[in-house]
């Protein structure tokens, strides 16, 4: 029997994950510039290395370097804990996302997650509703009209749809029956069909629920807690160097966990197509061990995972930059008036399903 | 009070129920920005790429010389007049003996200055030239400077060089035989 790895192993994912959920935000702010010059007919930074790649570096040397400003009047302490507590959020949420299924070497079998609870789902939503503080601290602490307008805004914004994004992950809940986001990710793998995933039974769901993220993690066009037009900068007009980097750092990392968490409940997490053929392919004609192949399906259902969250992110972006931005009452009436009662019916409507055998 | 007929009643109809669902415009738009995507890019990387001139383009002033290598100008001052912009100024001499070689005429001008800030590339030196000397080159445009004096241009930077190989391409195109030819009755 294999045994379960000493926290060790987690610690050494944690990190990984730690390691390239900055990584990937750090390139996302690079994706975000081309893609939006691709969308405009452009062709974006491509000045600094091949492409533009070291882009994200330079910008972390400007960060880094601009003056830390400190407005008059404002809460020293609140104004630098305010952007800390959104990274640590963002980043902590990570962490119960299970990136991949089992890898073993020799009696050593170790999870490609942080951490496997059961209250995987829990956990995510305590974090991302946490995430709103790091914000409105930051307003607040501004001593300015702008980011207080901003970071009200921001939570009411956040309360307001994380009411509809609850309700719709109730209805993944029921047909799951299990909070745990790696049991999730293993019921849309029954051997032989991957048709299985969750978006084939919840697509009014995924719709609502796709649409809170985008609330949730403040992107176009929910983007009102920030919106320049209106606002200057919104919840960050006063920060400068690396703080308002970190602000903008912690959206893209939030953009990297949603998109993951969405590929997760919806789309099969690392689950992959004729994964279970390949594997017995591997065993049966190749000649290979189980647990060997079993750790290469591991690695391409990591690769996949990672795919989903990339289209994810890319859509986020694309999004961004063809709708233009929702009035603040267009906003709440969408999510009180329309989300949440949709919400409610996709929940009466599975529970409806479920008791009928359909699905 | 109507002031045409033109004026078009628009009558506000009630938003069906595709539209307001947002989703199939929001669809709508989404294919169009990834229409977009792949299409050809506007931009012009500048210093690898640069933008092809016009074939008619009014850049920087050249006096031209003649076949011989003699300076056409003649000091008129017909461009001066002409200018809209009175960008020019001149001085006249006259040749002496032995300067034969260097000015086609037996006046010409000592010096010669056109300030770029003033002119505005409009081209009526050119015609009015009585001698085909000043011209506006098609393919060279006066680089920025940091200095207002670095602006006016005399005859050291107008004057088109000497040495045929330098020639530029527009005005007097010699062939490499003209060219050697000129080159020995120059020195």
């Amino acid at each position: 029997m294999l045994e379960l790895p000493a926290l060790g192993w987690q610690s050494i994912v944690i990190f990984v994950v730690f390691a390239l959920s900055l990584l990937i935000a750090t390139y996302c702010t690079y994706a975000e510039r081309v893609i939006a010059a691709f969308l405009q007919d452009r062709v974006g930074p491509d000045r600094a290395g091949p492409y533009g790649l070291l882009q994200p570096l330079a910008d972390a040397v400007k960060m880094f370097t601009k003056e830390e400003f400190f407005p008059g009047g404002a809460n020293k302490v609140l104004f630098v804990v305010g952007p800390c507590l959104a990274m640590i959020t963002a980043l902590m949420s990570s962490a119960v996302i299970p990136f991949g299924n089992t890898m073993s070497f020799g009696n050593n079998l170790f999870f490609l997650q942080g951490i496997e609870v059961n209250i995987g789902m829990l956990w995510i939503f305590g974090v991302v509703s946490l995430g709103v503080y790091g914000v409105m601290i930051g307003g607040w602490a501004s001593n300015n009209k702008f980011s207080l307008l901003g970071a009200v805004r921001a939570a009411s914004q956040n309360i307001s749809y994380e009411l509809a994004m609850g309700m719709s992950l109730i209805a993944v809940l029921m047909i799951s029956g299990t909070l745990s986001l790696r049991e999730i990710t293993l019921q849309q793998s029954v051997a032989g069909e991957w048709q299985v995933w969750n978006i084939v039974k919840q697509p009014l769901g995924f719709i609502i629920f796709l649409v809170c993220a985008f609330a949730e993690t403040n992107r176009t066009p929910f983007d009102l807690p920030e919106c320049e037009t209106e606002l200057v900068g919104g919840y960050h007009t006063e920060y400068s160097s690396m703080k308002l980097g970190l602000y903008l750092f912690s959206e893209y990392v939030n953009i990297f966990v949603v998109s993951a968490v969405m590929s997760v409940l919806y789309f099969g997490g690392f689950n992959f197509p004729f994964q279970y053929e390949l594997r017995d392919w591997f065993v049966n004609s190749q000649g290979w061990e189980l647990a060997s192949a079993q750790n290469l399906i591991t690695l391409l259902g990591t690769v996949g995972l990672f795919l989903k969250i990339f289209a994810f992110i890319f859509f986020f972006m694309w999004i961004r930059w063809t709708l233009p931005r929702f009035r603040y009452d267009q906003l709440m009436r969408l999510g009180w008036t329309i989300l949440i009662p949709l919400a409610v019916f996709n929940i009466v409507l599975t529970g409806a399903l479920i008791l009928f055998g359909v699905i | 009070m109507q002031l045409t007929n033109r004026a078009k009643v628009l009558e506000k109809k009630p938003m069906t129920l595709a539209e307001r669902a947002y989703l199939p415009a929001i669809f709508q738009g989404l294919s169009i920005t990834m229409r977009h995507f792949f299409m050809k890019k506007a931009t012009v990387r500048y210093p690898e790429e640069v933008r092809p001139f016009s074939a008619f383009f009014r850049g920087l002033h050249v006096l031209k010389r003649d076949e011989q290598g003699r300076e056409r100008c003649t000091a008129c001052g017909l461009c001066a007049v002409a200018c809209p912009a009175e960008a020019i100024t001149m001085v006249a001499g006259e040749r002496k003996k032995g300067e034969e070689g260097l000015y086609r005429e037996e006046k010409y001008a000592i010096s010669y200055e056109i300030n770029m800030l003033r002119c505005i590339f409009c081209g009526l030196c050119e015609e009015a030239c009585p001698k085909a000397a000043v011209y506006l080159q098609p393919d060279k445009m006066a680089p920025p400077r940091f200095e207002r004096d670095e602006f006016i241009y005399g005859k050291d930077r107008l004057v088109e060089p000497v040495s045929p190989d330098e020639r530029s391409v527009k005005g007097i195109q010699l062939t490499p035989e003209q060219a050697s030819t000129l080159r020995a009755r120059i020195v």
